[in-house]
C-alpha cells in the first residue's frame, strides 16, 4: 500500500527492435492538475509504461476525469510536467483517445458514422472506413444497429459505441472514463473480456477509470488510488498476473481488494 | 373529412362571403367598402393576370431578388456568426460595426442603397440581404456558443483540427439554431423585397401592386396582395421544410413523436459534414 508510485514497471519489456511497441509512455512529474486555475490534484507523480493498463479508482469528485482530460491534452497542467514518450503534451491528438464519462457521440450522426469519424479524420477511404466501422460495431455487440441515431439507442449501447469509436482510431493510448458504468453485470463482463483481448492485440497503453474495485483489479496491471490521504500522491498497487475473473477468492486478490477498499475508506 | 376540417373550411368560406356581401352592397358604416373590389372582381382580375406574361415576369423578378439576397445573407450570416462566436479577434473586429448597424431596419437603407448601387436591382438585393443577414448572424452566434463542448473535445481527441471541428461539429451542431434565424430572416427579407420594390423597383410584385394602386386599379392591388401572401408563404415554407429535413436527428419527446415511420437513414449528417469539410485543406484523402 506504500508502494512507490513508479519505477515498478520501469524494468519491464525492453522495446523490440522490429516491431516497436504500440503503446505510449505517459508520465506525470510533480504535476498539479485542475480546472480554471484551481488545482484538484497536486504533486502528482505517475509513470505509465507502454502497453500497461492502469486502472484508477477514487471517490467521486477526486479528480479522475480531470486526470484523464489532462492526459488527453484537453487540460493543460497547472504546474509540473505531463509527457508522452518524454515529449510534453500540449494538446489533444489522435494518439490518445478519450472515452468520455458523459455521452460524447455526435447526435446527428448515425452510430456507424460516429465510429467512422476517427477514420475519416485519418483519411481512410469511404468504403474501407465503413467496413472497419461495421467490424467495430460488431465487436461491441451492436451489429445491425449502425444506421440508428445515438438518441435512439440505450445509454449502455451509446457507451459501447464510444468504445468502438475510440478503438477504431487505433490510438496508442486509450483513456477511459467509467466506460462500462451503465452496463449490466453480464454485458459488463463481456466488455471487460473484449477490452482485455483487444488491448492485448493493439498493445495500447490504457488508463481506465472505474468505481468498481473488482473491475479495477481484473483489468489493471496496476491500480492507482486517487484522493486518498492528504499528500495527494496516488497510491499505486501492483496487481499480480496472471489472473482471471473466477479467481475472486484467490487469497492474493482478496487481500488486494481489501487493501483498495480500506484505502478508499469504505 | 372530419368535423374540424369542415369547420376550418367553413371559416374561410364565411370570411370570403362576408367580404363579398360587404363590398357588393357597398356597406359604409364607419369602414367604407364602396371602393373596395368584390371577391368576384378580384377573382376575375386574378384569372386575367395569371394568363398574362407580365404577371409571371413580376413574380420571377421578386423571387429571384429574394432568393439571391437571402442565400447571400445565409452564407454571410452563418460565416460572420460563427467567426464572432469562435474567434475573439473576429468578435473584436466585426462585432462593433455589426452592432451599430443592426438596429437600423433594412428598409431604412433604401436611400443608402440608391446612393451606393448603380442599379435598382442591386439595391433591392442589398436590402433583402441586410434584412436576412442580422437574424441569421445573431442566431448562428448564439447557436455556436451554446454547442455542447464535449462534441468538439471528442473530435479533437480523434486528431481533428480546426476545419474538421468546424465542418463536423460546429456547423451541424449549430444548425437547429441557425434554422431559427433563417426562418425569421426569410420573413423579414420578403417584407423588405416588397417594400423596396414599392419604393424603387422596376417590375416585381411589390412594384406592380403599388403601380396598380396609383392607377386606381383596386382589383389589381388585391391580386398583388394575394400573390405577395402566397409567395411569402411559399418561401417561408421552403425554409421550414428544408429545416425539418436537415434536423431529423433532433431528439423528440416520445409522447409527441409521430408513429415510428421507417425513417430513412439520415445520411445527411455525413453529406452535410462532407460538404462543409474543406476536403483539400485537410489531409483527408477521400476515395
Ligand atoms: N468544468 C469544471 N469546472 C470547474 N471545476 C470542475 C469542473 N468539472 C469538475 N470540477 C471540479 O473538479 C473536481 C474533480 O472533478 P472530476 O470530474 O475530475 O472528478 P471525478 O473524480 O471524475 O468524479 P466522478 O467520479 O464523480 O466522475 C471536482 O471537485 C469538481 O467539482
Ligand atoms: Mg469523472
Amino acid at each position: 500500500m506504500t508502494t512507490p508510485p513508479e519505477t515498478t514497471t520501469a524494468s519491464t519489456a525492453p522495446a523490440p527492435v522490429l516491431a516497436p511497441p504500440r503503446g505510449t509512455r505517459l508520465t506525470l512529474r510533480d504535476a498539479s492538475i485542475g480546472r480554471q486555475g484551481t488545482p484538484v490534484l497536486e504533486g502528482l507523480a505517475l509513470d505509465i509504461a507502454p502497453g500497461e493498463i492502469l486502472t484508477v479508482v477514487g471517490p467521486s469528485g477526486c479528480g479522475k476525469s480531470t486526470l484523464l482530460r489532462t492526459l488527453a491534452g484537453l487540460l493543460p497542467p497547472l504546474a509540473g510536467e505531463v509527457d508522452r514518450d518524454g515529449i510534453p503534451i500540449t494538446g489533444p491528438d489522435a494518439e490518445r483517445a478519450l472515452i468520455f464519462q458523459d455521452d460524447a457521440l455526435l447526435p446527428w450522426r448515425t452510430l456507424r458514422a460516429n465510429v467512422e469519424l476517427p477514420l475519416a479524420i485519418k483519411g481512410v477511404g469511404r468504403r474501407e472506413r465503413r467496413a472497419r466501422a461495421e467490424g467495430w460495431l460488431e465487436r461491441v455487440g451492436l451489429d445491425g444497429h449502425g444506421a440508428r441515431l445515438p438518441h435512439r439507442v440505450s445509454g449502455g449501447q451509446r457507451q459501447r459505441v464510444q468504445l468502438a469509436r475510440a478503438l477504431a482510431g487505433e490510438p496508442r493510448a486509450v483513456l477511459m472514463d467509467e466506460p462500462f458504468g451503465a452496463l449490466d453485470a453480464q454485458t459488463r463482463a463481456g466488455m471487460q473480456q473484449l477490452l482485455a483481448e483487444v488491448l492485448r492485440g493493439t498493445g495500447a497503453t490504457v488508463v481506465f477509470v472505474t468505481h468498481d474495485v473488482d473491475e479495477a483489479l481484473f483489468l489493471g496491471d496496476r491500480v492507482a488510488l486517487l484522493g486518498t490521504g492528504t499528500g495527494r500522491v496516488p497510491h499505486v498497487l501492483d496487481v499480480p498476473r496472471p489472473r482471471d475473473r473466477t479467481a475472486h477468492d484467490d487469497p492474493a486478490t482478496v487481500e488486494l481488494r481489501r487493501t483498495v477498499l480500506t484505502s478508499l475508506g469504505t | 373529412m372530419t368535423v374540424r376540417h369542415l369547420l376550418r373550411l367553413l371559416s374561410l368560406v364565411a370570411a370570403l362571403g362576408l367580404w363579398q356581401l360587404l363590398t357588393a352592397f357597398d356597406v359604409s358604416v364607419w369602414l367604407r367598402f364602396e371602393q373596395f373590389p368584390t371577391v368576384v372582381d378580384v377573382a376575375r382580375e386574378f384569372g386575367e393576370r395569371v394568363g398574362s406574361e407580365a404577371y409571371w415576369q413580376d413574380l420571377t423578378d421578386s423571387l429571384s431578388r429574394i432568393v439571391t439576397g437571402f442565400v447571400l445573407a445565409a452564407v454571410a450570416g452563418v460565416a460572420a456568426g460563427t467567426a464572432i462566436a469562435r474567434s475573439r479577434l473576429a468578435a473584436d473586429l466585426l462585432g462593433p460595426v455589426l452592432e451599430v448597424l443592426r438596429p437600423i431596419p433594412a428598409i431604412a437603407l433604401v436611400p443608402v442603397a440608391i446612393l451606393l448601387f448603380p442599379s435598382n436591382e442591386q439595391g433591392i438585393v442589398f436590402i433583402t440581404f441586410t434584412a436576412a443577414f442580422f437574424p441569421v448572424m445573431v442566431s448562428t452566434r448564439h447557436a455556436v456558443r451554446a454547442l455542447t463542448p464535449v462534441w468538439e473535445e471528442a473530435v479533437r481527441t480523434m486528431g481533428g483540427g480546426r476545419w474538421r471541428v468546424l465542418g463536423s461539429v460546429v456547423l451541424p451542431g449549430a444548425l437547429p439554431g441557425i434554422l431559427g434565424g433563417l426562418s425569421v430572416g426569410i420573413g423579414v427579407s420578403w417584407i423588405c423585397v416588397i417594400s423596396a420594390e414599392m419604393i424603387s423597383g422596376e417590375y416585381g410584385v411589390g412594384y406592380r401592386t403599388w403601380q396598380d394602386y396609383t392607377v386606381v386599379d383596386y382589383p389589381g392591388v388585391l391580386v398583388g396582395m394575394v400573390t405577395i401572401g402566397a409567395l411569402g408563404w411559399l418561401t417561408s415554407t421552403a425554409v421550414e421544410v428544408l429545416g425539418r429535413r436537415v434536423t431529423r436527428w433532433l431528439p423528440r419527446t416520445e409522447s409527441r413523436a409521430e408513429a415510428p415511420a421507417p425513417r430513412r437513414s439520415p445520411s445527411w449528417g455525413r453529406s452535410l459534414a462532407g460538404a462543409a469539410d474543406p476536403g483539400p485543406l485537410t489531409s483527408t484523402k477521400e476515395a
